[in-house]
């Protein structure tokens, strides 16, 4: 999993059934420092998560149907939780 | 799952059987603003609306074959939804490396 910030939203009508009514949100990956790790993900929201919002991204087919409660079906990008804080130890 | 833009068709007479009936569009990945980058791929059309000059959402690697009506497919790329609209802000224009 990794972290990343919400920075959009995307819109479709035609697209694979799976997604039907579920809302895709853009988000830019992030380090642990909270600095732009530089490429982005388009992932569905499970967790009603706002524009700004750091987020846990799991980036995995098989864990993300299970969430769905779907056996099959092109999915593999979710956002799985809304991220409180992040401590690093420096060590 | 990434943003990309169909840039064109392919059409294969001779192909493993499982690809039958399938639609290939060739489609350059997008950046976040929707600018051009990295390399084309061909991907299969799981929507069957998208056309050339549509910007899309496709997803790679085993996912792509869950996309098609028979999973058990040769395929790892599929474009799976039509961009209706597309809200993205913009990058901060410096970011500071926070300070340690």
């Amino acid at each position: 999993m990794r972290l990343a910030r919400v920075s959009g939203t995307v819109i479709s009508t035609f697209n694979s059934p799976i997604f039907d009514g579920q809302r895709l949100l853009l988000c830019d990956y992030l380090n642990p420092d909270g600095e732009l790790a530089g490429g982005y993900v388009i992932a569905v929201d499970v967790v009603s998560a706002a524009p700004g919002e750091t987020v846990l991204i799991l980036d995995e087919g098989t864990g993300a149907r299970q969430i769905m409660e779907v056996s099959g079906g092109p999915i593999r990008a979710m956002v799985v939780g809304i991220i409180d804080e992040v401590a690093i130890s420096r060590l | 799952m990434h943003l990309g833009r169909v840039i064109g068709t392919v059409v294969a007479t001779e192909k493993t059987p499982n690809l039958e009936g399938i639609k290939f569009l060739i489609v350059q990945p997008l950046s976040r603003e929707g600018e051009p980058s990295g390399r084309p791929v061909v991907a299969a059309d799981a929507v069957a609306m998208a056309g050339p000059g549509e910007m899309i959402y496709f997803v790679g690697s085993r996912e792509a074959a869950q996309a098609m009506p028979e999973t058990f497919v040769p395929i790892d790329h599929a474009i799976v939804g039509i961009v209706d609209q597309l809200h993205v802000e913009p990058l901060p224009k410096t970011q500071r490396k926070a300070k340690k």
